[in-house]
């Protein structure tokens, strides 16, 4: 009110009233402004600038140039391991991931005896704090006291050393992504819902049998929240941390050693803060790619015609 | 895939919707098999994580497994709890962490909300976008350069961060863009004509706000509330990087140092009860929350898939 008495004149254009909502606007916005500013804005620039430093916390911070970018790419073995590792789990987990929960919603869609309870058994273990997770699939895949491997002992069959073979231990790091995708399972299941019925009774009065109607119904009505799935594994997928942290700590031979994971090595075991900065920059290019070519494509492939 | 189509669907033309062909049977019979296989392997890591803990160390490791414990060993539960500050952790986790910042981000969620939705001012939409585009922005990027920022600020004097719980609390006060988004999704369900009677009456915007919306609001800060803490709950990451003394411990890292303790004093497979009786522990307020909270939680999670 009193920036209102300050400049009568500088807008004119505004009545008292729309000036008053501006301010009242900012007003109740300004929290998330600075915020945006403080903890995404300046890290984010900043990063920018870290990433041409050498920084540990104790020498004096030095202005290196294209110095972290080049041992990256040039010298620093490990990178292209985590890169191949990286690509291999969000290629086959993140479609994977998205395909499971689609069908297993489309399961549930149709006339079940007990849905919500079926959907419920789904959803908890995505919920669940990660830490239960790992502790329980740790158990599960140990060769020696794993229950899958007690049965195969007890059925005489060779085990299966899930989380000790450097050829397995992505897949089954992938399994137990899939295990956790219960909230991709509600939001297709709460789409599938709004599909009209009248579509489905109006083919099938055409002849059109079932996969014709999951074909040509149901995807493209949902591909809007495929789209939107795929964009949240995307993203999560490249970040990949915990379970092989937990898990794995990034074996057998750095098998399992995530894009995520030699970046937090980076910065939080070897206290190369410049070098970590450079690596976060290189994912967030690489990833804003990704979407963008999402994004991009939607046109072709998300049907936004059914969207109320 | 087809079949859980094919099953609401009688394949002959569509007239016979109803009866009972032995086509029909057997889809939806085979539509039961899956989706109860699907659940009963969804569900089988948590049942195992709830019996392990029960069994004491013959009746885990006995070829072929156990399936039920018998008799069931409760005590686990005292002594895994008393073999490290696993109360002190569990306070830890929801007094310095996880309840300070649902607060705070129930409140300041709510506030930006209501001013990307209540008020109309020039430039609040644009601004609006900003925010959700923020959340597209992985964590794993402003992770270092936050800890940079932090650990500057620490050294400047300003305020004490690494080894508290501060850099995880205090950024909680600025509002949260994915709740901002689903709060502001709500409040634009409420009527307009709510805030046109509140004003006329001479109410200010934050008395409008909590005397007039709140009691409208329950459900959409109940899932907001929810969520923030079953995630700082949870939250594993955050307090790896910034707590670094074992009394400052959350029950997620005391879980992690319960199962190093064990492997370093050479009996790791020893421990899995242990483990997954705490890593029960962790889960049940979890799995409780939801249970009570089904309807508040599905609904909550469909909404910001749908609307995204």
């Amino acid at each position: 009110m009193a920036v209102a008495s300050l400049s009568p004149k500088g807008s004119a254009r505004m009545t008292k009233g729309e000036r008053h909502n501006l301010m009242m606007g900012l007003l109740f916005v300004s929290p998330w402004i600075l915020g945006f500013l403080i903890w995404t804005l300046y890290p984010l620039l900043s990063s920018v600038f870290f990433s041409f430093t050498r920084y540990d916390f104790i020498t004096p911070m030095k202005f290196i140039g294209m110095q972290n970018y080049v041992e990256i790419f040039t010298r620093d073995p490990r990178f292209y391991t985590v890169v191949y590792n990286t690509f291999y789990y969000v290629g086959i987990g993140v479609p994977l991931g998205v395909a499971v929960a689609f069908l297993m919603a489309n399961l549930l869609n149709t006339d079940v005896k007990g849905r919500s309870v079926f959907r419920a058994i789904f959803y908890v273990p995505s919920i669940i704090p990660a830490i239960c997770s790992a502790m329980v699939w740790l158990f599960i895949f140990n060769n020696q006291y794993g229950v899958i491997n007690n049965v195969l002992r007890a059925l005489g069959r060779p085990i299966i050393p899930f989380l000790s073979n450097p050829t397995l231990s992505k897949p089954s790091l992938i399994l137990i992504h899939l295990w956790a995708q219960g909230t991709a399972v509600v939001i297709f299941l709460a789409a599938l819902q709004d599909v009209p019925r009248s579509l489905y009774e109006a083919a099938t009065v055409d002849g059109a049998n079932g996969w014709h109607k999951f074909r040509h119904i149901t995807i493209p009505l949902s591909s809007p929240i495929i789209m939107y799935n795929l964009i949240m594994g995307l993203i999560s997928g490249f970040q990949t941390f915990l379970m092989p942290y937990l898990l794995t700590n990034g074996g057998p031979m750095a098998s399992t050693e995530f894009y995520a994971m030699h970046l937090y090595r980076n910065a939080f075991e070897l206290f190369r803060m410049g070098k970590a900065c450079a690596l976060a920059w290189l994912m967030f290019v690489v990833l804003a790619a990704f979407t963008l070519f999402i994004f991009r494509t939607s046109a072709r492939w998300v049907f936004y015609g059914g969207e109320k | 895939m087809s079949t859980a189509e094919t099953t609401i669907t009688p394949t002959s033309r569509g007239r016979e919707t109803g009866s009972w062909t032995a086509r029909r049977i057997t889809g939806v019979a085979l539509k039961y098999l899956i989706i109860i296989f699907l659940a009963a392997s969804y569900a089988f890591p948590l049942y195992w994580m709830v019996s392990s803990a029960l069994k004491d160390d013959p009746q885990v490791y006995r070829i072929p497994p156990v399936l039920a414990p018998n008799p069931a060993h409760w005590n686990n539960f005292i002594d895994a709890w008393r073999s490290d500050e696993f109360t002190l952790y569990t306070f830890n986790s929801v007094f310095r962490y996880a309840l300070p910042n649902t607060l705070f981000t129930v409140i300041s969620s709510t506030l930006v909300a209501y001013g990307f939705s209540r008020i109309k001012w020039p430039g609040r939409d644009k601004l609006f976008y900003l925010c959700i585009a923020t959340m597209l922005i992985p964590y794993t990027v402003t992770m270092v350069p936050l800890f940079i920022v932090f650990k500057r600020l620490q050294d400047a004097g300003l305020g004490r961060w690494i080894g508290t719980y501060n850099p995880m609390v205090v950024p909680a006060l600025f509002g949260n863009a994915f709740y901002i988004f689903l709060l502001r999704q709500f409040f634009l369900t409420l009527p307009e004509e709510l805030s046109d009677a509140a004003r006329v009456d001479g109410a200010s915007e934050l008395g409008t706000l909590v005397r007039i919306l709140l009691p409208l609001m329950k459900p959409a800060l109940a899932v907001v509330a929810l969520f923030q803490f079953m995630g700082t709950w949870a939250d594993y990451l955050g307090p790896l990087i910034y707590i670094n003394k074992y009394t400052m411990y959350p029950l997620a890292l005391g879980i992690q140092k319960l199962r190093a303790m064990m492997s370093s004093v050479g009996n790791a497979p020893l421990a899995y009860p242990y483990l997954m009786a705490v890593s029960t522990v962790a889960a049940a307020p979890i799995i409780i929350i939801f249970f009570f909270a089904q309807r508040t939680f599905i609904e909550g999670i469909a909404l910001t898939g749908l609307k995204g």
